[in-house]
């Protein structure tokens, strides 16, 4: 069937069979392989992107349910020229090892750091009225659904915490 | 996966009339289903995306009536069957009125899944039995009549309470536990304009003869909404034992809504995930610590109480003590003078 995929504020005109998951859509049918497909089940996070400035899964979404959304990858937040603030910390606390699951690391933090800043309280919140602050546990925990197999979660921890240091600075 | 018709339904009434082919399932999130199609688990003929639906809002209610209240007392409240987990662990009234539910929501999957994961939804997510989801191997519940691999098998994650020769699986959700807690009740709409309001007490089923009905949902039947009642206690905890800090479903869980009078408990609902086809509760255990004062000896009673039917399938024994011990921590700590109320 036919659906109009709005991806890094291009639109992408596809025919697609219903079953294919938007991961499949951005990574086969646009062309956008900077999204990771690990697990295929929800489990590891690899896949994350934004839809309409939300995290999700994309391997377990349907892409004919995303038309009309906006959907931004890792594609779309910076370009080698012109890094996001997150994509340049994980170079500067070398936030990887092979570097597989940080397409879907980088566009978590994103949302997350937002999720953060609207007061949204985690399962490790002393209190559910907040502040929301971005410890390291807080990190830990609102990050749990990206592994890491390298296990570089000290310096992905660290990246994520340099660019939170950094908006409250702004702030 | 196997294929399927794709329909996008524009109104309730537009969703119910497609779901009413054979073989048709509703998709919100999708976030198990689409899992559960992947290992061709379930292989829906129709999906009816009802996303789009308006679905997805939180609002107080009157007391008793559950109808909307306008200008409003605020005193219950009616959560939208499309209302992401996400949304509604971060609503500022269910965060300062029904905590259990923010917290139960919390300690369930990770901020992906919570984003897309909706309230209905997650009502009526599928056992992660592993034998469940391995068409490989004899299940009950995925095909009717085929037999248990998990009593013979690894059991390890499986049912203490409530299970049956036929099929000892656990209901996985959090959220449910605290909604059985906190006795929300679920508004059902039906194929022709019927709507109904189910307790959660009574919208799970027991495994039986029939694991593969796992709800009192009549075909085609669809979530519109969960509706709360104002709450029993201020002293509300969900107390989550599982293998890892984070991202992993519960061995054990308690949800705990309490009130304390003059030093004895005045009022007691809890639920208990991870030991049960369904979140379970027992009315016995809640009349045995009502007008009492709080004590281990107390503590231990109910937990007596809770587990006098529990039985072991080998692997998972360890689950009858961890559940006696998380009760009387939870106890414990709702009872205590540090809890905040």
């Amino acid at each position: 069937m036919h659906v109009t995929l709005k991806i890094n504020d291009s639109a992408h005109d596809l025919t697609l069979d219903p079953r294919t998951t938007l991961l499949d859509a951005i990574r086969l049918h646009a062309g956008l392989t900077g999204t990771k497909k690990g697990c295929d089940h929800g489990q590891c996070g690899a896949c994350t992107v934004l839809v309409n400035g939300r995290r999700i899964n994309a391997c377990l979404s349907l892409a004919v349910m995303h038309e009309g959304d906006e959907i931004t990858t890792i594609e779309g937040l910076g370009s080698p020229d012109a890094l996001s603030p997150l994509q340049a910390a994980f170079v500067e606390t070398d936030g990887f090892q092979c570097g597989y699951c940080t397409p879907g690391q980088i566009c978590s933090a994103t949302a997350m750091l937002e999720e953060i800043r609207a007061g949204w309280p985690s399962h490790v919140s002393a209190s559910l009225d907040g502040p929301a602050l971005p410890t390291e546990a807080e990190i830990a925990e609102r990050m749990s659904g990206n592994l890491c197999r390298c296990s570089a979660y000290p310096n992905i921890v660290a990246a994520i915490r340099l660019v939170a240091a950094a908006r409250e600075d702004a702030a | 996966m196997t294929p399927f018709e794709y329909i996008r339904a524009g109104s309730c009434d537009e969703a119910l009339a497609a779901a009413g082919a054979p073989g048709s399932a509703f998709i919100a999130g999708g976030t198990n289903l689409l899992d559960l199609m992947k290992h061709e688990v379930m292989t829906p003929a129709r999906l009816v995306d009802i996303s789009r639906l308006d679905l997805a809002g939180i609002a107080p209610t009157d007391a008793g009536t559950g109808a909307g209240t306008g200008a409003g007392t605020g005193a219950g409240l009616r959560i939208g069957a499309l209302v992401p987990n996400s949304e509604l662990a971060a609503d500022p009234l269910v965060r300062r009125r029904w905590p259990l539910l923010s917290r139960a929501l919390l300690a369930g999957a990770s901020g992906q899944l919570r984003n897309k994961a909706t309230t209905g939804g997650n009502l009526l997510q599928r056992t992660r039995c592993y034998y469940f989801y391995d068409t490989a191997m004899p299940c009950n519940k995925r095909q009717p009549g085929s037999g248990c691999a998990a009593r013979e098998g690894f059991n390890r994650i499986h049912a203490i309470l409530g299970a049956s020769d036929a099929c000892i699986a656990t209901h996985p959700s959090d959220m449910a536990v605290a909604l059985r807690a906190l006795s929300a009740e679920v508004e059902l709409l039906a194929p022709g304009g019927g709507r109904r309001q189910v307790p959660l007490a009574g919208f799970y089923r027991l495994p039986g003869e029939t694991p593969q009905i796992e709800t009192v949902l009549e075909p085609g039947e669809m979530i519109a909404a969960v509706l709360l009642p104002p709450p029993e206690g201020d002293r509300q905890i969900y107390r989550k034992v599982r293998d890892r800090a984070s991202y992993a479903f519960a061995l054990v869980s308690v949800a705990a809504c309490l009130r304390m009078e003059a030093g004895r408990i005045a009022a007691a609902a809890l639920a208990f995930g991870g030991l049960a086809p369904m979140p379970w509760r027992s009315a016995k255990v809640e009349a045995a610590l009502i007008g009492e004062a709080p004590s281990p000896a107390l503590f231990d009673h109910a937990a007596d109480l809770l587990l006098a039917e529990a039985r072991g399938q080998g692997h998972n024994d360890f689950k009858i003590p961890l559940a006696r011990r998380t009760l009387a921590a939870v106890l414990a700590e709702a009872c205590s003078e540090e809890m905040p109320a």
